[in-house]
């Protein structure tokens, strides 16, 4: 052995270094993208899709795209690319929709306090949860009331229709609303179906099967055309409580199956313990069963809540004016005509970010509330 | 109940017999069907006020009056003066044939998609991602606009059409492509391409059977695939191709002649496969990697191929995680395919849930066949996947 290298005693030599063929980016592209004859192939079709299709699509969304200008005219002089012009001069009203001028500090004050609400359901390290957590359950009415207006005590706000809401607004009053009241209704029901008592049993499985088995937008159709006639002579219902009513009513179906999975995978010996403790149904239900199933459920919830957030474009086809159905108005504008795919893509884009953010967070949570059943 | 006539010194019969648990069970669902029974009652009774208010009967009559009203792409025969029965009827068949043509294309994408996530190569796994993770996120009605909007947009008109051989147009009035004209002699060939398929069928079972049995093994696929294409197909060119094609042609401003897949049939099929294929991408992915390595090594170490490891071992295992999600995207594409009422499809929603009830003025009745239509659709495709699917969930002791 050579005199100048160091000698260790056995075991206590330190770590060399990987091979060069092993490390560093040469052999992550023989690994990756080069390993096989299969694989060279497949590389290379997949880099020859990417070169046909990629320079002309960022051209056309980015470098020869038009930022600003008056008309379509402005946008057809500057070149072949998109015209986000157009989108930049109507983003108040892809936002606010048609909400009167002088009072969309009442959207915004609501979207702050959205966000405020937010804050302690998604995140449980925040001081005083508990108190957020009643504030978060109470901001569907205070956001009711703030956009609609009305008397409540001594405060009194001008009222605002609701056919004049539109916009990414009325995809938040929708899609909040949603989420917020199908997730109880979907426990209910979920219970309601795993019931021992069989009349209620029967009910609740009718009802989910006969939500599942149809199609939304019929059932929106239902609360457009026909459910005035179901109502006591005389009232009148305002068109998107009845949106709002469907869409829930939708959402709680899924969510119940979803649920009712969770349920099914809670064993009878977590009841039977309840039981062996005292508990009543709803104690054992609460304390016992649905933390662990809810938590089981998480990634299903979240699913349907995206679908459900999704789902609120529908209402365009009966006429409310979600960030689509603005769009598609605007494009009758003769002085910006033909521009469907920038407005499809920007809706597109707003819808990307909230449902892959909604899908990340759950993500999150899966791995926050995984406590470590896993090999 | 007994214990009603027990000699117990409880303090009153409300309170024994809520504390009770059979009898509380009894009354609360009692009150339940009450309740229900109640809130049904009360919808009745308005809705016979209301329509009584303004003279409207609930009757089925007008399914029997002519329907005034045209539909663009009809696979029977219908023309305005048709009554809207055979409206509701082509509806149906609009739905059914984009339902089964989505639901066949998703299907194939789908697992497409699947197997380019689990592949090791970068790129192409990157890729699948990227389009997953897109067309999830993007409602899928958005998806059909945009879809729509880009063939009506961007594709020529008949004058300008995109010639395709000689023989197929591509116009934003829709694809035109050569009809099928067959000859008698023709039938010879349907008739051995059904005999093809029973005979596999049979063939299948007594091959799975000696193999059981001896452990000899027949090449069922070839023998299967030749009895199904191959007969056929040469007798085709024996029997001198008996089907003569209709060509399109250019008259005025359109072409006539041929068949034609209107751009919003193409447009819905396309965006509905695409939308659901993102879904079963993931299902199957999902699938696939469920199943544990070791059976791959098992295979491995018994000497099976690495193709047949694939088809006897993994896939079949597979599938039993698939079956169930994938049957519920299947009926989500049947009910999303509802949204054709967009972009001016006529199926089910559209001509008498939309027509129809506007100009009969019937809500009532039209919405109620629209949803049992809707409920016998879905019952149909999920008892056919559950039949499926208990042919080969595992069958244990």
């Amino acid at each position: 052995m050579a005199s100048n290298e160091k000698s260790y005693a056995p075991g206590q030599h330190p770590d060399l270094p990987a091979p060069t063929n092993l490390v560093g980016p040469i052999a992550w592209i023989r690994g990756n993208l080069l390993s096989s004859p299969t694989n060279i192939v497949l590389t290379a079709l997949a880099a020859w899709f990417l070169y046909t299709i990629l320079p002309s699509t960022l051209n056309w969304l980015f470098f020869d795209a038009v930022f600003t200008g008056e008309d379509r005219n402005a946008c057809r002089a500057a070149g072949e690319g998109a015209c986000w012009a157009f989108i930049g001069e109507r983003f108040k009203l892809f936002t606010y929709g048609f909400y009167p001028l002088e009072q969309r500090w009442r959207v915004n004050l609501s979207f702050v306090l959205l966000c405020l609400a937010m804050v302690p359901v998604l995140f449980d390290k925040v001081p005083y949860r508990q108190y957020g957590l009643y504030y978060a359950m109470a901001f569907p009415f205070i956001a009711g009331w703030l956009l609609v207006g009305g008397n409540i005590l001594v405060l009194e706000l001008p009222i605002v229709p609701t056919d004049k809401f539109g916009g990414i607004m009325l995809t938040l009053v929708i899609g909040v609303t949603g989420i917020a009241f199908s997730l109880p209704l979907g426990i209910l029901l979920a219970l309601g179906r795993s019931s021992r008592l069989p009349l209620i049993r029967i009910f609740c499985i009718g009802f989910i099967e006969f939500i599942r088995g149809v199609p939304l937008i019929t059932l929106l159709f239902v609360a457009s055309t026909m459910l005035s006639y179901f109502l006591p002579p005389g009232t009148k219902f305002d068109l998107l409580l009845r949106v709002l009513i469907m869409v829930t009513l939708f959402a709680s179906a899924y969510m119940a199956e979803v649920i009712r999975g969770g349920l099914q995978a809670i064993p009878n010996g977590q009841i039977e313990a309840g039981d062996a403790l005292g508990l009543k149904y709803w104690p054992a239900m609460r304390l016992i069963v649905l933390p662990q199933a809810l938590k089981i459920s998480i990634p299903g919830i979240v699913n349907t809540f995206i679908g459900l957030y999704k789902d609120t474009t529908l209402v365009i086809i009966i006429g409310l004016l979600d960030p689509l159905g603005i769009g598609r108005a605007s494009l009758s504008d003769p002085k910006w005509t033909g521009l469907s795919n920038e407005v499809y893509l920007f809706v597109a884009l707003f819808f990307f970010i909230s449902c892959f953010a909604m899908s990340r967070y759950s993500l999150y949570l899966e791995g926050k509330l995984e406590t470590g059943h896993k090999r | 109940m007994n214990e009603v006539a027990l000699p117990q010194p409880q303090r009153n019969i409300v309170s024994r017999l809520w504390n009770d648990k059979e009898t509380r069970q009894v009354i609360i669902q009692i009150l339940a069907f009450v309740v229900i029974f109640a809130f049904f009652f009360i919808m009745v009774r308005n809705a016979i006020t209301n329509l009584e208010a303004i003279g409207k009967d609930i009757s089925m009559d007008f399914l029997s009056q002519p329907s005034n009203y045209d539909i663009s792409q009809s696979l029977i025969e219908y023309s305005s003066r048709s009554t809207h029965l055979r409206a509701m009827t082509v509806g149906i068949i609009n739905t059914l044939l984009v339902a089964v043509f989505g639901i066949a294309l998703a299907t194939v994408i789908g697992f497409l998609l699947g197997v380019c996530r689990l592949s090791k190569n970068w790129i192409v796994n990157k890729l699948a991602y990227v389009y997953i993770e897109y067309v999830r996120n993007v409602p899928v009605l958005l998806h059909i606009l945009l879809v729509h909007g880009i063939i009506v947009n961007s594709l020529p008109t008949p004058k300008n059409a995109v010639v395709v051989n000689e023989v197929a147009f591509l116009t934003n009035r829709g694809f035109f492509i050569p009809s099928p004209d067959f000859q008698p002699l023709y039938w010879v060939v349907a008739a051995l391409f059904v005999i093809g398929v029973i005979f596999s069928l049979r063939f299948r079972k007594y091959a799975q059977k000696v193999q059981d049995q001896t452990g000899k093994h027949y090449p069922v696929f070839w023998i299967c695939f030749g009895a199904i294409v191959g007969v056929p197909f040469i007798m085709y060119f024996l029997l001198g191709s008996p089907i003569v094609w209709e060509i399109p042609e250019l008259k005025g401003f359109n072409y006539s002649g041929g068949l034609v897949i209107r751009p919003e049939f193409i447009a819905l099929w396309l965006a509905l496969s695409i939308y659901t294929a993102a879904f079963i991408g993931e299902i199957v992915r999902a699938g696939i990697s469920a199943v544990d390595w070791g059976q791959n090594e098992a295979a491995a170490a018994l000497g099976v191929t690495r193709g047949r490891t694939l088809s006897l071992v993994v896939i079949p295992q597979a599938l039993r995680i698939i079956i169930p999600p994938l049957t519920s995207q299947y009926l989500n594409l049947a009910k999303n395919s509802s949204l054709a009422i967009a972009i001016g499809y006529m199926d089910i929603v559209a001509t008498i849930g939309g027509i129809t009830l506007n100009q009969t003025g019937r809500e009532m009745e039209c919405m109620a066949i629209v949803l049992t239509l809707y409920l016998i659709f879905s019952l149909l495709i999920s008892s056919g996947m559950n039949w499926y699917n208990n042919r080969i969930k595992l069958v244990e002791r």
